[in-house]
């Protein structure tokens, strides 16, 4: 097997010119844990780091002595050495609302508020948390009081609806279906078909049909509300799809050696270069080793098929076959991260050995980020 | 039908969900497969355009049609269909109002965009509105197509929103199309013919997700199905060796004669090598073993039926699948 350069992670962090660490990856490879575990880390080593998550898991949370991660960074204590950790847990809601308020007099800021398409747009998974995630970090690192801000991605049903929520979002509301939208409010009744063309009549007659009249009144009078808040939203996301192309910004992609997480590390890695962003490599979590690696699975079966047939040392045969099995599925880990290799020679790779036990507190987080930096 | 008793007889929508790695995908796979087994004819869908099913059956990626994938043992059909929400709400503007030019260009101007960006409960409604569909359809003899319709749905983090889709567009539709649309999805999944079913693992943190979304699902009013137990590694010690080993009270000085017996060591010493190196290993199984028996521990709260499943030792493949289609027919759950 070709051995892929190392992906020095502690180099990564100790660097004062890396502002902002990306972790990405599929759901379940342990990306919030690799971003917690870096957080910490970076901090030990002088860095003033924060860490934004946007995993709900109260684990995370508990290992770092919060009771509770909400939508301010709150310090974590019993940090060793000099620099300093505040951990924040992504609400999107929250977030949303304050830039409806920070933006909007208070009229129309409760009329957007209270609006039951905002309501649903706000609170609901699809593209909000990715948008709304992108507005924090542009917030975080705005705001100068962290020199090193490490985020993990929302839980998207692809890893790559991350990169594209944000333009999506951004797209949709500066599009062609709200202008269509706007036209009544703005020309003002029947002119307005004129204005367009013969195919509004089809669409918002289709629109009536599918949405039915209230929905499409609620709609309309969102969209214009919002409208005149933003002006462009499109311009929001482009500026944080610069910030994350910035050579300040280093992405870790994370994945486990399953086929799957494997496939869609290779699909974000290719992604990352289409949009010229930054990829500082992948982390390859859960790997499984055996401290026994000198005996190997062929050998190991046929010698406890020898005990058995022969009905000596069941336990010894019992072992070996544990043995066979651990080496077996080490085996298979091994041509799972080949496949990644040969298609991607140049980056990147660290990996972290599988850990009995999940992550409860600091210490369980350190160990983590030794795993991490280790050869 | 099959004379036999399954734990799941009249059910007719199996809802698969299961956090991110588990393994979701294969289990809705196999559990098609089992539930066609002996002349069935079953329809697995997805619904997040992720072409898993595809994948799972070694097969180029599959379009929004239902087409035959498999055989399964002893005759028996499965179909599959992966639900795109843009194709779906024209089929459904078609259907239902005759509208195709109007769909065209609803589509082109970015509905489609609204539907999954402003409104994700829409794009919900229209995927579970293509599943129930396929539920509930008749064929000219009366009788429904398809004998069971497995969902590969998303993750436990969204399922109970995703399947209350009549709470989620209560507050965009009061009333409307879109509100008689969800209230029968609701009709067909808060039925006694839907289960829910979860996928885990025996860790932490997919246990942990499991209870979370049964609470969820029956705070919602949605009929909980079984909990399906992935990838279990079956333990080839005895308890007592086990439990010596995970408090480092294993001896490996029997291991290093049973080495030798094997000829796997020829010096005293180097048997004596490989045998520490083999009791840090058992340690590690112990270990985990010790954490796998707590977590079976903890999936008692949910009082549901469990199934185990091994784990494939050389990856998913299609015969893996039937294996654990099999394991599924053994267990009753199909």
């Amino acid at each position: 097997m070709k051995t892929p350069p190392f992906l020095d992670l502690d180099a990564i962090i100790d660097d004062p010119g890396t502002r902002i660490v990306v972790c990405c990856g599929s759901g379940g490879v342990g990306k919030t844990t690799t971003a917690a575990a870096l957080g910490l880390r970076a901090a030990e080593r002088g860095r003033s780091a924060v860490v934004l998550t946007v995993d709900p898991a109260r684990r995370l949370a508990q290992s770092m002595g919060l009771t509770e991660l909400d939508n301010t960074p709150r310090p974590v204590t019993d940090i060793e050495g000099e620099g300093r950790l505040h951990a924040m847990m992504l609400d999107m809601k929250r977030t949303f609302d304050e830039i409806i308020e920070a933006h909007a007099d208070p009229e129309r800021a409760r009329q957007i508020l209270t609006n039951p398409f905002y309501q649903s747009l706000s609170s609901s998974f699809s593209g909000t948390q990715e948008y709304m995630a992108m507005e924090k970090l542009g917030q975080l690192r705005r705001s100068d009081d962290w020199d090193l801000i490490i985020v993990d991605t929302p839980p998207s049903r692809s890893a790559l609806d991350f990169l594209d929520a944000p333009e999506r979002l951004g797209r949709f509301l500066d599009g062609k279906l709200i202008r269509v939208l706007m036209l009544p409010a703005k020309a003002g009744g029947r002119s307005a078909f004129k204005l367009f063309n013969a195919g509004f009549g089809i669409v918002a007659g289709a629109l009536t049909k599918l949405l039915g009249a209230q929905v499409l009144k609620d709609l309309q009078t969102f969209v214009s509300a919002l409208d005149a808040v933003f002006g462009g939203f499109r311009a929001r996301a482009e500026q944080t799809y610069r910030l994350l192309q910035a050579p300040g910004t280093a992405f870790v992609v994370v994945a486990s050696p399953e086929r799957d997480a494997m496939r869609e590390a290779s699909y974000f890695v290719e992604r990352l270069a289409e949009e010229r962003m930054p990829l500082a490599g992948l982390v390859v979590n859960r790997v499984h080793r055996s401290p026994a690696s000198m005996l190997s699975g062929a050998r190991s079966t046929a010698a406890a098929e020898d005990l058995e047939s022969r009905g000596e040392h069941e336990l010894t045969s019992a072992v070996l076959r544990l043995h066979a099995g651990r080496m077996q599925l080490a085996a298979r880990e091994q041509r799972e991260e080949e496949h990644f290799v040969s298609a991607h020679p140049t980056v990147p790779v660290a990996r972290v050995p599988a850990m009995s036990q999940d992550v409860h507190d600091l210490e369980g987080l350190r160990e983590v980020g030794r795993l991490l930096a280790a050869r | 039908m099959r004379a036999r008793d399954t734990d799941w007889d009249g059910v007719r929508l199996h809802v698969v969900t299961g956090k991110g790695g588990t393994g979701k995908t294969t289990v809705a796979a196999a559990l098609a497969l089992a539930l066609a087994a002996g002349g069935g004819k079953v329809l697995l869908v997805e619904v997040e355009g992720r072409q898993g099913i595809s994948r799972v059956f070694d097969l180029p990626p599959l379009p929004y049609e239902e087409r035959k994938i498999a055989v399964a043992p002893g005759g028996g059909d499965v179909y599959a269909l992966a639900i795109d929400a843009e194709e779906a709400m024209l089929e459904y503007l078609e259907l239902f109002y005759g509208m195709r030019r109007a769909g065209r260009a609803l589509s082109k101007i970015g509905i489609v965009d609204f539907a999954t960006t402003i409104a994700p409960g829409f794009r919900d409604v229209l995927v579970t509105g293509k599943t129930s569909e396929a539920v509930r359809r008749k064929g000219k003899d009366g009788r429904r197509v398809y004998d069971a319709v497995v969902l590969d749905a998303p993750p436990t983090g969204r399922i109970a929103r995703f399947l209350n889709v009549t709470n989620e567009v209560a507050g965009l539709a009061r009333v409307g199309p879109i509100k008689n649309h969800a209230d029968l999805v609701n009709g067909v999944v808060s039925s006694p013919e839907t289960a829910v079913h979860f996928v885990t693992l025996l860790e932490e943190m997919p246990v942990q997700e499991t209870l979370d979304g049964l609470r969820e699902l029956r705070a919602a009013g949605l009929p909980p199905g079984g909990i399906f137990i992935n990838m279990i590694r079956e333990s080839l010690l005895p308890a007592q060796i086990l439990e010596a080993a995970a408090e480092g009270r294993f001896d490996p000085s029997e291991l290093a004669l049973g080495l030798k017996a094997a000829g796997l060591a020829d010096g005293g010493s180097a048997a004596v090598a490989v045998a520490e190196a083999l009791s840090e290993e058992i340690a590690e199984h112990a270990h985990r073993t010790e954490l796998e028996r707590q977590e079976r521990l903890a999936l008692d709260e949910a009082a549901r039926p469990r199934y185990d499943l091994p784990l494939l030792a050389d990856g998913v493949d299609l015969a893996g699948l039937y294996e654990l289609a099999e394991s599924i027919r053994n267990q009753g759950a199909a």
